[in-house]
């Protein structure tokens, strides 16, 4: 029972983060209609300024903060030298330059930074745990991102619905034409977003970088994950995005931890133990081809198309 | 159109500089042009299968390399279990990767556009943390090839220069096949998909089987290609599916021409000749490739089979 409460917390942990990659993705896709591979690159990249300046200025907040400010900046400028180019092409023109661009950032942070991982160094009163309920510890750090992302997506979800910005972002998300034609400045508005979304993709990456390492090609297997949840919540809803991101969250957590375990009730110890860890690492992938064979559009599409 | 245009040209100078190559390679004494021009055969194989689903078909598939990994799965994991007659490696590299193709399409061609794209992604990563999975041979590190693939004396795959040849001749035989295939009732049919799929559907046409048994197609031949890395590289491993291969391979097909015959065969010949040329020049080549591929994007539509016919116009 501990144990489940903890992989319970870990499986939303990990969810809430796959949130943040996913909500920047989602608005990229439904707003701009772009397929932005190097969503991952933006993750690595928070990571790795997150470490630099943890050792520079000596604070962890202000590091991430800084981070995130440089991930912003860095994401603005690659909209405006080469995805604003990319708007209204054929998507697989999307896939082959962002491609492009991964190889280019995961060889840039080889150059400046060298090929071994960099530590996130996290301040004493994080690196503590907690007693959650009496006899349930839980680490602090985990329990922060956790309260960091929720507060992150209720944010966002004040923007999104509660401010002029929000209703402008909405309405692109439903008719991006229309927006234009009503006389939006959308270039602005399109560097904005592609900008936030790299920061919220940077503040993931450098608290699950303080979890593990900071590393070169770490943005690419969670922006796979990222990848399901959209297809899961449909694309371009934030709110589909949220529950997805739990949802993928939970089940890969729960069912890593669970699912050898489950299947020692069927077979035998040593097939269990090979056929455990393959398993659950398909079943999200199954739980999306589910999704896709009862509603092709995803959970939560958004509306308009 | 003439018979010598420029782009003709091109395509017979490289297919006699292929034909040619094992006997450049002795004289020049450079052992290394033989491998790397195997690898790019074999590559070629795959791309061209990939060329018929995406640039004949428009499906973009981002998981075009996981049949690459099912192909090589089958001969290793049979050389591993003691089968190590190619009779029966090879059919069944081709049988399992039909089948993976068949269950991924079925599910995929139900969705569109970006969708398409991420939910082959899916499938192929799926397929790739299985195979790392399987711990009994030899999980993330992949295992090493005991013996190639044996043929009863027919052809010995350890002769390189026998080797190669056998790889263009199944080169040859794909672009063949896929270039009658795409001229046929059938290839009319995945062709006008691509340009109207609801016209096509509302003539009387069941799109969906159509591009079903395309995909079909195409995993098959991947996995034959599949089939010939294990042999070529002597080992099987779950990097031979890692998504960056996927995006290698669209890479090719869209760096030579898509929807051109011999334009996967001309990208894959200029990607990796590319690669060697700039991992000469520095360690960070891909800094260079990575721009690169975004002005590739950008300026040079229709690839370099593209340009070819345009400079004949021109």
């Amino acid at each position: 029972m501990l144990l489940f409460i903890e992989q319970c917390l870990n499986g939303l942990q990990l969810g809430l983060l796959l949130f943040l990659l996913a909500a920047g993705l989602t608005l990229i896709f439904g707003i701009m209609d772009l397929v932005n591979l190097a969503h991952g690159s933006f993750y690595m990249l928070g990571a790795y300024f997150a470490a630099t300046f943890a050792v520079m200025t000596d604070s962890f907040v202000l590091a991430a903060l800084l981070a995130m400010l440089a991930t912003l900046v860095v994401g603005m400028a690659v909209e405006v030298i080469a995805m604003r180019r990319l708007y209204g092409r054929d998507h697989l023109d999307h896939v082959l330059a962002t491609f492009g661009l991964i190889l280019f950032f995961n060889e840039f942070v080889r150059l400046a930074w060298g090929p071994e991982g960099r530590n996130i160094p996290l301040p004493s009163w994080l690196n503590t745990s907690i007693e959650l309920l009496p006899g349930v510890p839980y680490s602090a750090y985990r329990l922060s991102i956790i309260v960091v992302a929720l507060a992150v997506a209720f944010l966002l979800y004040l923007i999104v619905m509660r401010t002029r910005l929000g209703m402008l972002i909405r309405a692109g998300a439903s008719n991006r034409e229309m927006i234009g034609a009503l006389g939006v400045n959308i270039k602005l508005l399109y560097t904005l977003i592609f900008g936030v979304g790299a920061a919220l993709a940077g503040l993931a990456g450098l608290m699950q970088g303080a979890i593990l390492t900071a590393q070169i090609g770490m943005g690419e297997n969670i922006l796979i994950l990222a990848f399901v949840v959209i297809i899961i919540g449909g694309i371009g809803s934030i709110r589909g995005a949220f529950i997805a991101s739990i949802m993928v969250g939970l089940i890969d957590t729960v069912g890593r931890s669970y699912l050898p375990e489950f299947f020692k009730l069927a077979l035998s110890n040593e097939a269990a133990a090979t056929a455990g860890p393959a398993m659950s690492s398909m079943l999200i992938y199954l739980l999306m081809a589910l999704v896709l064979v009862v509603r092709p559009e995803g959970l939560f599409p958004a509306g308009g198309r | 159109m003439t018979v010598l245009s420029l782009r003709n040209l091109v395509v017979v100078v490289l297919l006699a500089g292929l034909l040619l190559l094992p006997i450049y390679a002795q004289v020049a004494g450079s052992p290394f042009l033989l491998t790397l021009f195997t690898r790019i055969v074999i590559l070629a194989i795959a791309a061209t299968s990939l060329n018929l689903i995406m640039g004949y078909g428009g499906m973009v598939s981002f998981g075009h390399a996981v049949y690459l990994g099912i192909g090589s799965y089958a001969v290793g994991i049979c050389a591993f279990e003691g089968v190590e007659s190619g009779f029966v490696q090879w059919p069944l590299a081709i049988a399992a990767s039909a089948l993976f193709a068949l269950v991924i399409g079925a599910l995929s061609l139900r969705t569109r556009g970006v969708y398409f794209i991420m939910i082959t992604l899916a499938f192929a990563q799926m397929a790739y943390y299985v195979a790392i999975g399987l711990d009994r041979y030899g999980g993330d590190d992949g295992m090493i090839l005991e013996a190639r693939s044996r043929f009863a004396g027919l052809i010995n795959l350890n002769d390189k220069t026998a080797f190669y040849y056998l790889c263009l001749a199944l080169l040859f035989a794909t672009i063949f096949l896929v270039w009658r295939l795409v001229n046929s009732r059938f290839g009319m049919v995945i062709q006008g998909a691509r340009s109207n799929e609801r016209r096509m559907r509302a003539i009387g046409f069941p799109v969906y089987r159509y591009r079903l048994v395309c995909f079909v197609i195409a995993g098959t031949i991947c996995g034959l290609a599949g089939a010939l890395l294990a042999n070529f590289t002597d080992f099987v491993s779950p990097a031979a599916m890692h998504w960056t291969r996927s995006g290698d391979l669209i890479i090719m097909v869209v760096l030579g021409g898509m929807a051109s015959p011999f334009g996967p065969l001309i990208g894959a010949v200029a990607l990796l000749a590319l690669e060697e040329a700039l991992s000469g020049i520095t360690e960070y080549w891909q800094i260079i490739l990575g721009p690169m591929l975004l002005l590739i994007v950008l300026f040079a539509r229709g690839g370099i089979d593209g340009i070819l016919a345009r400079l004949r116009h021109a």
